[in-house]
């Protein structure tokens, strides 16, 4: 909300101080500065003039003036006009050649229409007031001529536009600021509400509330023969124009004045199109409303409404009615002012997505006891200004409400904080926020307001404080709420700084250990981490090329997802990489590799489709949450990569190498080496890849992902490089079977002995198996195996492929005898070809 | 071996025999051409089998008498031998230097790109950071999921579902909008989900993934990253909090950087606050009046941070605690920002687009 300074200082006793200065207190006080404005410095040199005659120019295809007028000065001044909502004896605001407008808009004497303009008459737009640029704006007769214009309206301030929180209210207002500027400067102040309206017997309008949880106060009152032709005082629409309110006319710009300075939302009926009694309640099934906004609202059964005998009239504190609304012809006025629920406001403001000055109000609280001030000040105002009768009466429906108390123990501000304040300034601090406090015990203490006897233990308790917070302050239920009181008049910035005495903690676990170790094991090896949003549509699946009943395609769907083309959570990690993939290579990146690590989202067949929302008075019983846990879909962190293009780059040293399914593959095995595991690898079809080059990983006898070469129909659909490859492995399962400490292995100090064996195989046999085979016969001696040529060809026979190997051998205790390497690379030759037919070559 | 003396048997070790072979040694030496050959003349002329370690073998043969001087002559020859062989040595080896070295000069400055390293995501090394300043003050890192119970994002939190800020939070509502999930709006239900679960005292901070229905622009994105922490334990203020904050800023930023708090509103803390950081480029310098601007805070003296407060009593009761023997504060960051201000980072869309142009700069660490 914006408050012009000039506003406060009516209310407050404000030493010399600048906006920032003030603005400065108040973030300090919790009421957080978004703006200041200075406005009216740049206007000058626009006086008060009186229009002594006019001529019509009618050579001009729009009607044109041309005027003479007194502005106090030796002769009059000719100006030129184009505006025709005036005549002679008015008074105007006329800029005079050298005059600056808001916005550095310099007026000149100069020749136009014919003749020669020595100024300007004003707008209420071109004086920076308000949006009203539909004539000349006319100021009330008898205004000295020749008086500065900046001084005579009051242009000339500086505008404060503070954030306000949800929880406050009442700084929704000049009122509520006002008290907080003078609690910080420590200044005196004015309550604008603290007013005497006169007593009346009789009912001004009958009126009723019927749901005491909608609205526990309601308040009428009436004004007759108000004239609607009465214009605003100018103070007042310059004012509402600094708040940032668009004067409108007399009766609408004083309740909003009022609201602006009191916090009070009040509304105004035409008396006359009022049927019968009023009565506020609930709406009933099938109930409509046209609101002032044109709009015909089906109201919800926990709509509040004011109601006459023709049904609804207006959405309490939300938005008036049409068939009620005061028009041009309305003399006859009823004035509303009550106090409505706040969550009930907010709940149907929120229903009917209709948020406004009255609503953003009272779903943050409004003083309980205002409406009977606020409407009496609007009917004086309506009085004044609008040449209108107050008519004797009041209408004043209203529930008790118990005030609430809150029993703190003097010292409780002093704990939360870490400061000793003492209980005299916590007494103070909290009068000044307007609360009542007793000691309890004391006479006056609240007889309903029992101490919890915890607080009375040890040995010394503390005083205890029986506090009654302010009406305008229902946020204040909790004794923290009054420490934050406290703690923030006496200013944030005295709160020391200590380090707690934390316990040892354990540092990370090894799971928060692994996924660090993935990260930079896959960056070490050329990818670059991305981090997709997780959103994803239909079309990313069937890009992928899932059958209808693939399991990836039983996704969350998001209830108001940003885009339709997107509303589901993802089940891979692919679609994310693969778009990315593609930004790149359109950016002029062709070789790219990839990685991302992130959740899933896999929705369990038969999850309740709802998540219990439980209480909150207690925790919760294991089974209430476990409600909760097995509607959630499972979420496990996965890791995956793509890459295409040169993953090895051509250079000066020559040829490179393309990214292909091996790499994918290592990738997969850089992942899973972190987490202890030598991934098994074996061959698989499974889509989004090529079914010719698609590896499935193991740990053991658990799956954890798939790498490979994509299809070529995955190809297409993402519009990615050709032979685009990728990784998607489970960290999750990993993380399960995390094996612990590597174990150390003894460093034999023997020579190695070194045998070569090629291996004529079927060219269908997996090399993983006969590898294995090899390792599993050649025995302990065995030290390592590495393939070091695979050949096809004339010389192994169709359908066949060689297979070479060296088999290093190494005994921990001595020096191994041809022998004993011979036996054990035959042992391994014979498993081999036990299990694979693999046949030694030129054996 | 024979025990009587053969004059014939040792010719060898005769004064011009040895002689001759000293200086056909000498002079293969320095026939040698470079280091290769002169390997080989080393071999030939001062090996194990060259004819004056042969003949050095053959003094055990002579009489008693004649060993000595015999000993003497063959030693003189294989040192001077030793001494050209060293001094010939020095000479190739500088030849080689002077000459061989210089051929096979390469340009060093050819690059070798063959195969670039990648790099982590600044958002994932930051988040990392910030926890590690805490894991080093004793913190543990907390986990929750992503996809939450409303009741674990909202009113554990005392977020009532018709409490103002809840509106204020653009929340994705998972299946329908009274499911009772949604995609996380904050990392704070992940303090609900620690208390629920730890024993007491609980000291943890959970950096992750958190999600609003604003659309992507240069400050704002739908999915965010945040590091929240909490403390709970019998005792903790709010200058246990301010403490805490200080020596963090002061761990990410350096000496003498420190935090000031503003009263702010938070449904889950009371008292809650703002949280700015000292401006750690000019320190504060650029808010006085006539100094130079700094960039990085606008010249305000302070960055906008956070924010924190002490746990609500009413969080700590929904979760099991007794609020009067504990208390707790908490504290939020968003990752995002951290990276704006801490690296210069001017644009959200740079964060999220996975421009590898963007990610590379910042290698395995931000």
């Amino acid at each position: 909300m914006k408050f012009p300074l000039s506003w406060l200082r009516e209310y407050v006793d404000l030493p010399a101080a600048t906006a920032h200065e003030v603005a400065e207190k108040l973030t300090a006080a919790g009421l957080k500065l978004e703006a200041i404005e200075s406005v009216g410095d740049d206007i000058k040199n626009v006086v008060v003039g009186e229009v002594l005659s006019i001529e019509e120019l009618t050579d001009f295809k729009k009607p044109i003036r041309y005027c003479s007028l007194e502005v106090g000065e030796a002769a009059p001044r000719w100006v030129i006009c184009g505006a025709t909502n005036f005549a002679v004896g008015d008074r105007v605001p006329v800029a005079l050649p050298g005059a600056v407008l808001p916005g550095g808009f310099e007026v000149g004497s100069r020749k136009t229409y014919g003749r020669v303009s020595d100024g300007m008459i004003c707008s209420a737009r071109e004086l920076g007031i308000g949006e009203d640029h539909s004539g000349i704006l006319i100021l009330p007769a008898g205004t000295h001529l020749g008086a500065d214009v900046v001084e005579l309206l009051g242009l000339r301030d500086d505008v404060i536009e503070l954030e306000v929180t949800p929880d406050r209210g009442y700084a929704l207002s000049i009122r509520g600021v006002a008290r907080e500027v003078a609690t910080a400067f420590g200044v005196p102040w004015r309550d604008p509400a603290d007013i005497e309206p006169p007593a009346f017997d009789e009912e001004s309008y009958p009126a009723s509330i019927a749901d005491p949880t909608a609205c526990d106060r309601f308040v009428l009152r009436s004004v007759s023969g108000f004239d609607q032709s009465a214009e605003t005082p100018m103070w007042m629409q310059v004012r509402l124009s600094r708040a940032g309110m668009r004067p409108v006319s007399l009766a609408v710009d004083v309740t909003n004045y009022l609201m602006l300075e009191l916090g009070q939302p009040l509304h105004a009926f035409d008396r006359t199109k009022l049927t019968g009694p009023i009565v506020v309640r609930r709406a009933e099934p099938g109930e409509r409303l046209e609101t002032l906004d044109h709009v015909t609202r089906e109201l919800h059964p926990e709509d509040i409404l004011i109601t006459d005998a023709s049904g609804p009239i207006s959405m309490a504190g939300t938005m008036g009615g049409l068939s009620t609304e005061i028009s041009g012809e309305s003399t006859e006025l009823i004035i509303e002012a009550a106090h409505f629920s706040a969550t009930g406001t907010a709940r149907m403001s929120r229903r009917h997505n209709l948020v406004s000055e009255a609503s953003r109000r009272f779903e943050r609280g409004v003083d309980r006891e205002l409406p009977l001030y606020a409407s009496w000040r609007a009917v004086q105002m309506l009085v004044a200004f609008g040449g209108g009768t107050a008519d004797p009466g009041l209408t004043h429906a209203y529930v008790d409400a118990e005030p609430h108390t809150i029993v703190i123990p003097a010292d409780h501000p002093d704990r939360v904080a870490g400061v000793a304040y003492g209980r005299e300034t916590v007494v103070h601090r909290l009068e000044q926020v307007g609360c009542t406090v007793v000691a309890q015990g004391a006479a006056g203490g609240q007889a309903g307001a029992e101490a919890p006897a915890d607080l009375l233990d040890g040995p010394n308790p503390a005083e205890l404080l029986t506090v009654t917070p302010p009406s305008w302050r229902p946020d204040l239920t909790d004794p923290n709420d009054l420490a934050e009181e406290v703690v923030r008049l006496e200013g944030y910035e005295r709160l020391p700084s200590v380090l707690p005495d934390t316990p040892a903690g354990a540092g990370l676990t090894e799971t928060q250990r692994l996924r660090r170790r993935v990260g930079r094991a896959l960056a070490a090896a050329g990818y670059v981490e991305t981090l997709a949003y997780p959103f994803i549509g239909a079309r990313d699946l069937d890009g992928l090329q899932l059958a209808a009943d693939d399991p990836r395609r039983r996704t969350v769907r998001l209830a108001n997802p940003l885009s339709e083309d997107e509303p589901l959570m993802r089940t891979t990690l692919l679609p994310g990489l693969l778009k990315t993939l593609v930004r790149n290579v359109g950016r002029g990146f062709g070789d790219v590799a990839l990685f991302e690590s992130g959740l899933v989202y896999l929705p369990e067949p038969g999850a309740p489709a709802k998540a219990p929302v439980l209480g909150v008075d207690r925790r919760p019983a294991e089974d209430e949450l476990a409600g909760i846990a097995a509607a959630l879909p499972r979420q496990p962190l996965r890791v995956g990569v793509v890459l295409a293009g040169e993953h090895d780059r051509s250079g000066w040293w020559g040829a490179g190498r393309p990214a292909g399914w091996a790499d994918a593959i290592e990738a997969a095995r850089i992942v899973a080496r972190e987490a202890g595991v030598e991934p098994v690898v074996r061959a698989d079809r499974h889509t989004p890849w090529h079914p010719g080059r698609c590896a499935a990983l193991y740990a053991g006898d658990e799956l954890i992902g798939h790498a490979g070469e994509l299809h070529p129909r995955v190809v297409e659909a993402f519009g990615l490089p050709p032979r685009t490859c990728a990784m998607e492995l489970e960290l999750t399962v990993l993380e399960v079977a995390l094996p612990g400490p590597v174990q150390a292995r003894p460093v034999s100090a023997y020579p190695v002995a070194t045998q070569d064996v090629a291996l004529v195989v079927p060219a269908e046999i997996p090399v993983a198996q006969v590898e294995t085979a090899l390792r599993e016969g050649a025995g302990e001696l065995l030290e390592s195996i590495r393939l070091f040529d695979v050949y096809t060809g004339a010389q192994v026979g169709e359908g066949n492929k060689s297979l070479a190997y060296t088999l290093r051998f190494r005994a921990a205790d001595r020096t191994l005898t041809v022998e004993e390497t011979t036996a054990a690379r035959d042992a391994a030759v014979a498993l081999a070809g036990e299990r694979t037919g693999a046949q030694q070559r030129g054996a | 071996m024979s025990n009587t003396y053969d004059p014939v048997e040792v010719t060898p070790l005769h004064a011009d025999e040895v002689a001759r072979m000293e200086a056909e040694a000498i002079a293969a030496i320095e026939a040698a051409s470079d280091l290769d050959e002169l390997k080989h003349v080393r071999l030939a002329h001062a090996g194990d089998r060259s004819p004056i370690a042969l003949a050095n073998r053959e003094i055990g043969a002579l009489p008693p008498q004649a060993r000595a001087e015999a000993g003497k002559r063959i030693g003189g020859a294989r040192k001077a031998i030793g001494e050209a062989l060293a001094a010939r040595q020095a000479a190739l080896a500088a030849e080689r230097d002077e000459r061989v070295l210089v051929e096979e000069t390469v340009d060093v400055t050819l690059p070798w790109d063959r195969r670039p390293s990648g790099a982590r995501h600044p958002l994932t090394t930051l988040q990392e950071r910030i926890a590690d300043a805490f894991v080093a003050m004793g913190y543990e890192v907390a986990e929750g999921p992503e996809l939450e119970g409303e009741w674990f994002n909202f009113d554990a939190l005392n977020i009532a579902p018709d409490h103002p800020a809840r509106s204020e939070h653009d929340t994705f509502f998972v299946g329908s909008v009274d499911s009772g999930m949604v995609l996380r709006t904050q990392t704070s239900p992940v303090q609900i989900r620690a208390l629920l679960s730890r024993e007491l005292p609980v000291y943890v901070v959970s950096p992750g993934k958190v999600f609003r229905t604003d659309e992507l622009d240069a400050t704002h994105t739908p999915v965010f990253h945040q590091v929240e922490g909490l403390a709970v334990d019998e005792g903790l203020t709010m200058a246990h909090l301010k403490g805490t904050l200080d020596r963090f800023a002061e761990v990410m930023f350096g000496e003498g950087i420190s935090t000031r708090f503003r009263p702010n509103y938070f449904p889950f803390t009371e008292p809650s606050a703002e949280m700015d950081l000292r401006c750690f480029v000019c320190r504060g310098a650029s808010a006085v009046p006539g100094n130079p601007p700094c960039r990085t805070c606008k010249s305000e003296g302070w960055i906008e941070w956070g924010g924190c407060g002490m746990v609500n009593p009413r969080v700590l009761v929904a979760c099991g605690v007794d609020p009067e023997r504990y208390s707790g504060f908490a504290f939020g960051m968003g990752v995002e920002r951290t990276l704006m201000f801490r690296n210069n980072a001017e644009d959200m869309r740079d964060m999220v687009e996975g421009d590898v142009r963007f990610t590379l700069p910042f290698g395995m660490e931000a």
